[in-house]
């Protein structure tokens, strides 16, 4: 556990929101909240009172030192002490109780809703945001908001609670002592805050200094072969040494000043414990007081500065918090899919596809254009490549058929009917789609290949695996096809690039599409996976983007795309007969230097 | 950890101990304080005369204390910091320069990841156990024994009261603990789980929307998301009686002791023993015994409030320690790996010419740019069974020889070997007719450049990236805007801001990978190496760019030797001699048209990419 003051706080923009925000998230009405704030405000104040009764035992005490004590008040006393103090104690475990279900509930919540809206959001999105972030926005952020959230804000208010009781009880108690209390805790007050505000500039030179050093080890750590190779050890270790002396400096002085808290808070106990004892000593002995109310005082004096010590920690908490719930809400707030269950949803699924005249920018730049007027028609059953440089548009392109993206001029039709008037669901029951990215989850590999679908018999399973050259690698598995597939799992790209495939197959939908489905594979094996895509193919509408220009010698129709437009189209003879783009990029790939 | 701590240079050991030394004042301190009241408590009591100097001389007295307490301990802060600070300083420096030294098999073993946690996150964990260790870890049990020696002495029933208290505490604490740590290991992994399922949601973002299973997802979110909400739960709740039975126990310890305290003073004997048997002085010592019982009572509470709070940090510190350990075994693992590739110390590699029996090449004076594997075969560190087979081959000074093969058929491992990423498990591999084993790394690396297939460029300029490593700086601007040409780099880098100032980002993310690729092939050629291998560094280019690259190398780097790992066959074409690989062994060996005929595998390759008129051709 690191010291708290060690956090450079963040601040929220908007306090009061983030906290009511993530509280409603405990629950839909505010009543669990209030009873927990009653019930530690309660256990607080019962345990104020104590002090204040032990005081009067001692009163009975020294009244009967010269004679006999009265045992039956003392007792009195003591078992109404005893009372308050179990029942404060049993008040503050339920509010305990209470509370972890609330912070859970939040967190529970939270990740839930996290985990829904990305499924709800466009792909622009993630466009402009890495994946890390939102990971670390439901998991970092989350834990930060449900544990320290509601906890922070429970323990600032029965810190006050207990501030304000003690003060109370202090003035009721005795006022001259509780005014030597308050200036002896200001005081201490006043030196902590000295610190705290030297310290923080150490803090945060620390957190630099301990940042960069981090960014070059884990940089140096995953270049390690590079730096051998390059005879660059000597110098990765000098600037090593710079970056870790830095630390050293700011680590230390920083820890040194994390370090003063404890031993200056003491201090300030000491304090008021000393001031207590000859201002009440005074009293006692000029009989002003009794003797019960010191030993009051010497235990509302540290009652009286715990509260101080919490408050600043929390808030500190607190706002970090607060930061996390912000993000944790922008996230959930941003803009959504729009709803479409009033759209059409069935299609005739032939899979004839027209682009009229497309245009398409990214929404946040509207001013740049990455599809400028694409046109082309597509009869059921063709084999479509789309070729071109990297940042042509092919994946655009793709995107925007299955509506990832909305086109911003012209029109996509499916069996002629404009995709903007079907609901999504439907346009994707179109398409079966492999990716270069083979997307392979933990599960067995039946999960894998019956993805989301309804009806699949182990016979089918069987069939396409056959169909896709897989059979053999799933035999070749412990448990088949109940075989769990883990990160650690010990399967090729190109496997992975089959159960893909498979997957598409079973999936048995109107049309295809494959975007850079083999990039990522070698020759030989693509070889294999070739003859499954083909398989595939057979019959279907199919959009086959490629690296490699081999694959798609056989298409019907070839596009041709430079940036966002279509430069050339048609089939291979004819393209490499025109002697342009396409007979260009196609000779560059066997031409030798 | 133990031996960890060992790394601590002497002085500051000797610092550690001095530590100890004023925490002990510290303490001493600390427990006289509340002394100094009894005295004035008991007179109050008892007596009626004129205190008010008493009262005081003892605030005065008890103030003195505090205040040489709080010196002492900032004092003690200020040591434990420079020492922890040092610590960290010296172990992350052994452990970084341990880790340069690994070689790729060592860095694969650890992962790079793993090792970055261990010289960042886990020091830090030993470096707060050192700080606080240094402070708290010492003052407790001080603070316990002494104070328990000052109760012992003043009531053997009150000491029992403090003595429950602690039991209760400590068994409160160990009974949730052993509940509770458990589950921190499970909570672990259902985090794991959590973002598991998340990160699949985003990484297959496109096919889940594709499948329409944004359902199916969110199902299998809310398995792992209850599952891990419900072990929170279990464990929050265990922790919520922590706080309610120390708060109950040191609230009411106080209690107990004033009333136990009263039942002892009325117990005290009226009469009976007193020595001088007039029943008036009997009254007063009996007034004056109580008083002075009634004092310590007073400052009892202080001294069992200290035993119960530095037995709550001891219980701290037993719960924080476990982590620093595992730390502290986490580093040690790294710092006794043995390193599997060391430099040679042969420096005469360079200059005397090869031993004849050494190469089989009718050697000239002194070779340049030659590699030959001779009889080579691999395996990777922890396998038993070969990876690479009975490799041979040599390649001359200016010749190119191209690798092909599917994946996993053992291309890059060969030019890792090579370039002493891995050492050959028998056979050997000579570099102008010595073994590269003699060759110290900066000899090695001089004449080797490897540019492996994923490039790797780091936070810094174009120009410090193109000369990384070049202490001496001899590679000269010339050299720079040379490599970058043959590299096809120039031109992207001139519309760079600054040009060859341009910063690049860290993981090189403000450029292109294609870009990444071409400044890491002009790193290697500006250091001017005899030999280039490069391992499927032109699967990122575009065609064009990859027949330019080559046709320039091939015309400005005509004396350099080219190893290239390819996949493409238009890559590959016009190498001098072709190797063919299949599962770790050359199953072919010659130039393109030689392959076409003689080598099935090679054949098969060249169809897949090929029309028949241009396998004719």
């Amino acid at each position: 556990m690191p010291p708290m003051m060690d956090r450079i706080p963040e601040k929220p923009k908007n306090f009061k929101k983030a906290v009511t925000e993530t509280l409603s998230y405990a629950s839909k009405s505010p009543v669990p909240f209030i009873i927990v704030l009653i019930l530690s405000i309660g256990s607080t104040i019962l345990m104020i009172v104590g002090p204040n009764q032990l005081g009067k035992i001692t009163d009975e005490i020294t009244k009967g030192l010269a004679t006999s004590i009265d045992m039956d008040a003392v007792l009195k006393i003591a078992y109404f002490i005893g009372f308050l103090y179990i029942l404060s104690a049993l008040f503050s475990l339920v509010q305990g109780l209470l509370m972890a279900s609330m912070t859970q509930n939040i967190a529970k919540t939270l990740r839930s809703k996290i985990n829904a809206k990305i499924a709800r959001l466009p792909l622009k999105y993630f466009a402009t945001h890495s994946y890390g972030d939102v990971l670390s926005r439901a998991t970092n952020d989350v834990d930060l908001v449900s544990q320290s959230l509601a906890n922070s804000l429970t323990s600032i208010i029965s810190a006050f609670a207990q501030f304000a009781g003690c003060l109370v009880m202090m003035i009721i108690t005795n006022w001259i002592l509780a005014g030597v209390t308050v200036a002896s805790t200001l005081l201490g007050l006043f030196f902590m805050i000295t610190v705290v505000k030297h310290s923080q500039r150490y803090f945060k030179m620390r957190q630099v200094s301990l940042g960069q050093l981090n960014g070059y080890i884990e940089e140096m750590y995953n270049g390690h072969d590079v730096i051998r190779i390059s005879n660059a050890e000597q110098s990765v270790k000098e600037r090593f040494v710079k970056l870790n002396d830095a630390v050293r400096t700011a680590n230390f002085k920083s820890q040194f000043l994390s370090g003063l808290m404890p031993p200056v808070m003491n201090f300030v106990g000491n304090l008021g414990y000393v001031a207590v004892w000859v201002v009440g000593a005074l009293l006692l002995y000029h009989k002003y007081i009794t003797f019960g109310v010191i030993t009051s005082f010497i235990i509302y004096v540290r009652l009286f500065e715990g509260p101080l010590r919490q408050i600043s920690q929390n808030i500190t908490n607190l706002q970090s918090a607060a930061a996390a719930s912000e993000r944790v809400f922008a996230f959930l707030d941003e803009e959504e899919l729009p709803n479409e269950s009033q759209k059409q949803d069935k299609l005739p699924g032939v899979g004839a596809v027209e682009f009229d005249h497309v245009k398409f920018a990214y929404p946040d730049k509207p001013e740049k254009e990455v599809i400028h007027d694409f046109s082309a028609s597509v009869k059921a059953g063709q084999k479509i490549a789309i070729v071109g440089p990297t940042g042509a548009g092919k994946t655009t392109i793709v995107n925007l058929l299955m509506r990832f993206h909305e086109v911003t001029g012209g029109q996509i039709r499916i069996d002629g009917i404009p995709i903007t008037d079907v609901s999504r669901e439907e346009i994707h029951r179109q398409f079966g789609m492999v990716l270069q990215d083979t997307w392979v989850f933990e599960g067995t590999v039946r999960e894998n290949l019956v993805y989301n679908m309804e009806g699949v018999s182990d016979e089918d399973l069987v069939k396409v695996c056959k169909a896709c050259g897989l059979y053999h690698f799933v035999e070749t598995l412990p448990q088949k096809f109940d075989t769990v597939l883990t990160a650690n799992s010990d399967i090729s790209v190109g496997q992975k690039q089959l159960l893909t495939i498979a997957r598409a197959m079973i999936q048995n939908n109107p049309m295809l599409i494959l975007d850079e489905a083999t990039s990522s594979i070698d020759t030989r094996t693509e070889m294999l996976v070739q003859r499954a895509m083909d398989n595939l193919m057979a019959s279907r509408t199919s959009f086959v983007i490629a690296h490699r220009l081999s694959t798609i010698r056989n298409a019907d129709l070839i596009l041709v795309m430079q940036k966002g437009d279509i430069v050339e189209q048609g089939n291979h003879d004819s393209l490499m007969a025109l002697g342009g783009a396409y007979a260009d990029l196609y000779n560059s790939q066997f031409e030798t230097a | 950890m133990i031996k960890i701590i060992k790394q601590l240079p002497g002085r500051d050991k000797m610092i550690a101990l001095l530590c100890l030394a004023l925490v002990a004042c510290q303490v001493w301190l600390d427990i006289e304080l509340p002394d100094f009241m009894a005295e004035v408590v008991q007179k109050l009591a008892s007596t009626e005369e004129n205190l008010t100097g008493d009262i005081l001389i003892s605030g005065m007295w008890m103030l003195l204390c505090a205040a040489g307490s709080v010196a002492l301990s900032i004092t003690v802060g200020y040591l434990a910091a420079r020492i922890a600070a040092n610590f960290s300083y010296t172990v992350r420096a052994t452990l970084f320069n341990k880790i340069s030294d690994f070689g790729t098999a060592e860095m694969k073993h650890f992962s790079p990841a793993s090792l970055i946690t261990r010289t960042t996150n886990d020091i830090t964990q030993i470096q707060m156990v050192i700080s606080m260790g240094l402070q708290v870890m010492v003052k407790a049990p001080i603070t316990a024994v002494w104070a328990v020696v000052r109760i012992l002495g003043k009531s053997t029933s009150l000491s029992i009261v403090v003595a429950v208290a602690v039991a209760i505490l400590a068994i409160t604490i160990t009974t949730v603990m052993r509940f509770v740590i458990p589950k921190f290991r499970l909570i672990q992994r259902q985090v794991d789980d959590v973002n598991r399922v998340i990160d699949e949601s985003l990484t297959g973002l496109k096919v889940v929307r594709a499948f329409n299973a944004d359902e199916y997802q969110q199902n299998k979110f809310e398995r792992v998301n209850l599952n891990l909400t419900a072990t929170n739960l279990f464990t929050m709740r265990a922790m919520s009686f922590m706080g309610p039975v120390i708060g109950l126990v040191m609230s009411s310890i106080q209690l107990v002791i004033y009333y136990i305290g009263a039942v002892i003073i009325n117990a005290f004997n009226i009469g009976g023993t007193s020595p001088s048997g007039s029943p008036i002085t009997a009254a007063n010592e009996l007034v004056a015994a109580r008083s002075e019982f009634f004092g310590d009572l007073v400052v009892f509470g202080s001294y069992a409030m200290m035993v119960v709070m530095s037995f709550m940090m001891l219980t701290m510190i037993f719960m924080i320690l476990p982590r620093a350990q595992v730390s502290a075994k986490r580093i040690r693992e790294v710092l006794d790996e043995e390193i599997s590739v060391t430099g040679g110390n042969d420096y005469s590699v360079d200059d005397a010419p090869s031993a004849p029996e050494s190469s089989s090449v009718e050697a000239p004076a002194k070779l340049k740019g030659t590699l030959e594997f001779k009889n080579v075969s691999f395996h990777f560190p922890g396998s038993s069974e070969n990876f690479m087979r009975n490799l041979n081959f040599t390649v001359h000074e200016g010749q190119t020889l191209a690798i092909i093969g599917s994946t996993g058929s053992g291309k890059s491992t060969l030019l890792n070997l090579a370039a002493r990423l891995y050492d050959a498990t028998e056979g050997e591999i000579l570099l102008n007719g010595h073994n590269v084993k003699d060759y110290p790394f900066e000899i090695l690396y001089k004449k080797i450049g490897l540019i492996p297939q994923k490039a790797t460029l780091f936070a810094d300029s174009i120009r410090d990236n193109v000369t990384f490593g070049d202490r001496e700086s001899s590679i000269t601007e010339e050299d720079i805007m040379n490599a970058l040409d043959i590299a096809q780099a120039t031109e992207f880098v001139m519309k760079k801001d600054g040009g060859l100032d341009f910063m690049v980002s860290q993981g090189g993310s403000n450029i292109s990978g294609g870009q990444k690729q071409r400044l890491a092939i002009a790193r290697a050629i500006a250091k001017k190496p005899e030999i280039l291998l490069f391992d499927d560094s032109f699967s990122a280019l575009d065609f064009k760019t990859d027949r330019l690259l080559r046709k320039e190398i091939a015309d400005k780097l005509k004396d350099t030797t080219c190893v290239i790992v390819a996949s493409r066959i238009g890559t590959i074409k016009n190498a001098d001699c072709i190797l063919v690989l299949a599962d770790g062994e050359i199953v072919g060996k010659g130039t393109h048209r030689e392959l076409l005929q003689s080598c099935s595998v090679y054949k098969e390759i060249a169809q897949s990419q090929l029309t028949e008129a241009e396998l004719e051709a």
